[in-house]
């Protein structure tokens, strides 16, 4: 049966088929949607969210050494996260297939850098898929699951955001079952102390090779011949845009297994070729190879070194002109940049921290990296996953030992960036004493990637109940004396909490505790949170004064209308969370019940 | 040949939804079809758009700059966002409706004026008043599907059960209002 399917759908149909039991991720843009849709296939596999990507690398080695074929998935950064594993698990190889999938971000559309990540195939030495739409993202993860058995190792499928996110056709199969293979203690193939990984080190040159035989041989990597001035080689997504601009007035090297690279393909394609274009998304991957053998190419020389190399890209560089089009210049428009959804409870928070002076405000990455614009002003670095509190410790502790430092750090991050990470860089802190404001935003959820279960929900990806892990005793378990819970809707708490961490000598924790307005309550939340978003509220326009103090809490419900010169709340998108109402210094804001 | 819809608007406008039953109604009539959309941070009010193309055999996901036969917008400035996405001879479908964005709240730029007359000045332009239209047939909800019946007919695809496509795919108690809502869409071109 055919059906409409995203890259992402078709790599969990794919898992499906290909008789996968166990399936770990961490969510993360474009990657999200592979645990999420592997999770409906409740009966057959079983799905889970891990806190960070080593964890959930690890877990999918481990289903694979207990004899199931297992999956994981991330987006590029997080294999960053998961590397340590990675390099290794590519020398003891696997029992149960192992398929680890990379979603890369050329264009960086959600993500804080464009890291090509078939460099870590080539790294690791593991095999790597590449494909180009829905139909093949499905086919090749179960190709991947028989490349991972047959030649003993994990496998790299590398995805980008539009194989991941968009949609085409894909032909259904039935799964096919695979009997989880009986357990059998083996140190000679997974204890890699130094005797042993020295024997393994040589087995993966040698799997090398078997691979390279497979690469040339492989239906995966083939030639459409049309004209022979030009010859393109590409892979993914690429092949798709290149076929888009050239369509039959070139002939093709269509890469899909890209680790090793088919030398041998390469050399008979470039050879019947006269001019060659070497078509492929951020780094000069398989063009290094092509020069390798000794053919000249376009490639860096002429496309972009970055960014999509979507078909206008490829027309622009090699034809020297885009398609006509109906011009207008978008600088004349207005931006929409995203924004704190209204009644975001990070609102109250940053409208507060923004107004510190001498104040590092170290930041992380989720929904709240939004607060280092306008008006907040309330963020001064986010690198990474779990940064904001061991950037912030070194930094603190550099501002220390100047005698006269009035600088103070305060560094923020959210639940789910707690449990990823966070939670190691607040050991650090309290281990080695720095003075810092640590505050965990925890608005009950995983928020940036469209709401995950997280440890601190109380469920699992599934939807089964289980433990709901206590930030604050967490915290206070670390060893720390300075803890406070706080709603950070209630900007006097914000305040005092700020007023009085930053009086201590001492580290200290502030966690905010109060639900994103887009959640979807449990139960336990409809109890806790009773009262929230149920009320309005609006502007008194006889008593508004026109000062835009509501404005600068950066809410979209809220508006100034230049001619009256009072501000007007959009009662469709207003929740009620009352910050503006507190902002507001002649009293003229309200709340109503909805 | 292949055929290029591109449907733009606001995170929360129903986009989305429009163009999932768009692709489902041409995969159903045996058109190869590709559909592609940028997550992320969509939710967070920024600007959203699906591209649709369909035909025997379809290579990009994404449209070309200069290759959309039909640009479809929710709202009025995003209309002008991605105006060169159009062929020089291609159609706007516009939803007379304006969503302020950031700056625009707080006062510091202003809308962009005269959008409509702009539009008008640069290609066949046809515009509607979605809101109005869902507001008659009784739930402001089901803008989306009337700007999806005007894709529909500017495209020359009635010959497609669309009526089976909305069954199949909406909530039955959502399905004779959105039924109405396809036809007073295809009745607006």
């Amino acid at each position: 049966m055919k059906k409409l399917m995203t890259g992402n759908e078709a790599i969990a149909r794919g898992a499906y088929e290909a008789g996968v039991r166990y399936a770990s991720a961490y969510p993360g843009t474009p990657s999200t949607e592979i645990l999420e849709n592997v999770a409906l296939y409740k009966d057959d596999i079983l799905a889970e969210w891990a806190n960070n990507e080593k964890v959930a690398l690890e877990a999918a080695i481990g289903a694979s050494m207990a004899g199931a074929r297992a999956l994981a998935s991330m987006k590029h950064v997080g294999v960053n996260v998961a590397a340590d594993p990675l390099f290794t698990v590519s020398y003891t190889g696997v029992y149960g297939g192992m398929v680890l999938v990379s979603a890369d971000e050329p264009g960086q559309h959600s993500s804080q850098n464009e890291q090509d990540n078939r460099n870590y195939a080539k790294f690791a030495k593991i095999p790597m898929l590449e494909p180009s739409d829905s139909q093949e993202s499905k086919d090749m993860t179960k190709v991947a699951f028989d490349i991972s058995e047959k030649y003993n190792t994990p496998v790299l499928i590398r995805m980008t955001t539009r194989v991941c996110h968009s949609k085409g056709t894909v032909e259904c199969l039935d799964r096919e079952e695979k009997a989880i293979i009986e357990y059998k203690k083996d140190i000679n193939k997974y204890v890699t102390v130094p005797a042993v990984a020295r024997k393994l080190r040589v087995k993966v040159e040698e799997r090398q090779k078997e691979l390279l035989e497979f690469s040339n041989s492989t239906e995966l990597n083939y030639m459409e011949w049309n004209d022979t001035k030009v010859g393109v080689i590409s892979s993914g997504v690429c092949y798709s845009y290149a076929k888009e601009v050239f369509g039959n007035t070139a002939s093709y090297l269509k890469l899909g297994y890209t680790q090793p690279l088919p030398t041998e393909k390469i050399k008979e394609f470039c050879s019947k070729v006269e001019k060659i274009y070497v078509i492929e998304e951020n780094d000069p991957y398989i063009e290094e190879q092509v020069r390798v053998l000794g053919f000249e190419c376009y490639g860096n020389n002429l496309f972009p070194a970055y960014g999509e190399m979507l078909p206008e890209v490829i027309r622009q560089a090699v034809f020297g002109e885009i398609k006509p089009n109906v011009e207008y210049d978008e600088k004349e428009v207005v931006s929409r940049p995203p924004t704190l959804c209204a009644g975001c409870p990070h609102r109250g928070f940053y409208h507060e921290l923004g107004k510190r002076k001498n104040v590092l405000m170290s930041g992380d990455i989720g929904c709240y990296s939004l607060a280092f614009s306008e008006p907040y002003n309330a963020v001064d670095q986010n690198i990474c996953m779990g940064s904001s509190i061991s950037v912030g410790h070194g930094a603190q502790q550099v501002f220390n030992m100047n005698e006269n430092n009035k600088m103070r750090v305060v560094s923020c991050l959210g639940d789910s960036t707690f449990f990823h990470t966070g939670i190691n860089s607040l050991i650090d802190v309290i281990y080695n004493n720095s003075n810092t404001v640590n505050v965990i935003l925890d608005n009950r959820i995983t928020g940036m990637t469209g709401h995950q279960e997280n440890p601190g929900s109380g469920y699992t990806l599934q939807g089964e109940k289980t433990v709901e892990l206590d930030i604050e005793a967490i915290v206070k378990a670390l060893g720390f004396k300075n803890v406070i819970t706080i709603n950070p809707n209630d900007l006097k708490a914000v305040k005092h909490a700020l007023d009085w961490a930053l009086s201590l000598d001492e580290p200290s924790v502030i966690i905010t505790r109060w639900p994103c307005v887009l959640k979807k309550f449990s139960p336990e939340d409809k109890e806790e949170f009773s009262t929230a978003f149920k009320s309005k509220c609006i502007v008194d326009e006889e008593k508004c004064i026109g000062c835009k103090a509501c404005i600068r809490t950066g809410c979209p419900a809220i508006s100034f209308d230049k001619i009256s010169k009072k501000s007007k709340i959009d009662q469709d998108s207003c929740v009620g969370c009352e910050v503006c109402l507190q902002v507001c210094p002649v009293k003229a804001i309200r709340k109503v019940e909805a | 040949m292949t055929n290029n819809i591109l449907l733009v608007g606001v995170g929360g406008q129903g986009t989305i939804l429009a163009s999932k039953l768009l692709t489902i109604g041409l995969l159903e009539s045996g058109y190869d079809v590709k559909m592609s959309e940028i997550h992320g941070m969509s939710q967070r009010g920024g600007s959203v758009s699906s591209h649709v193309r369909y035909g025997d055999k379809v290579e990009s996901p994404v449209i070309e700059l200069g290759g959309a036969d039909i640009l479809v917008s929710f709202e009025k400035m995003e209309a002008l966002r991605y105006l060169n996405y159009l062929k020089p001879n291609g159609i706007v479908v516009v939803n007379d409706f304006e969503i302020n964005s950031m700056p625009i709240l707080s006062g510091k730029l202003d809308y962009p004026e005269n959008a409509v007359e702009v539009l008008k000045s640069k290609a066949k332009t046809i515009v509607i008043d979605g809101a109005k239209e869902a507001e008659t047939i009784g739930n402001s909800k089901v803008m989306n599907v009337i700007l999806l019946g005007t894709i529909i007919k500017s495209m020359k695809l009635e010959d497609i059960d669309w009526d089976k496509i909305l069954r199949d795919n909406i909530k039955p108690k959502l399905i004779d209002i959105n039924l109405k809502a396809l036809e007073v869409g295809m009745n607006l071109v």
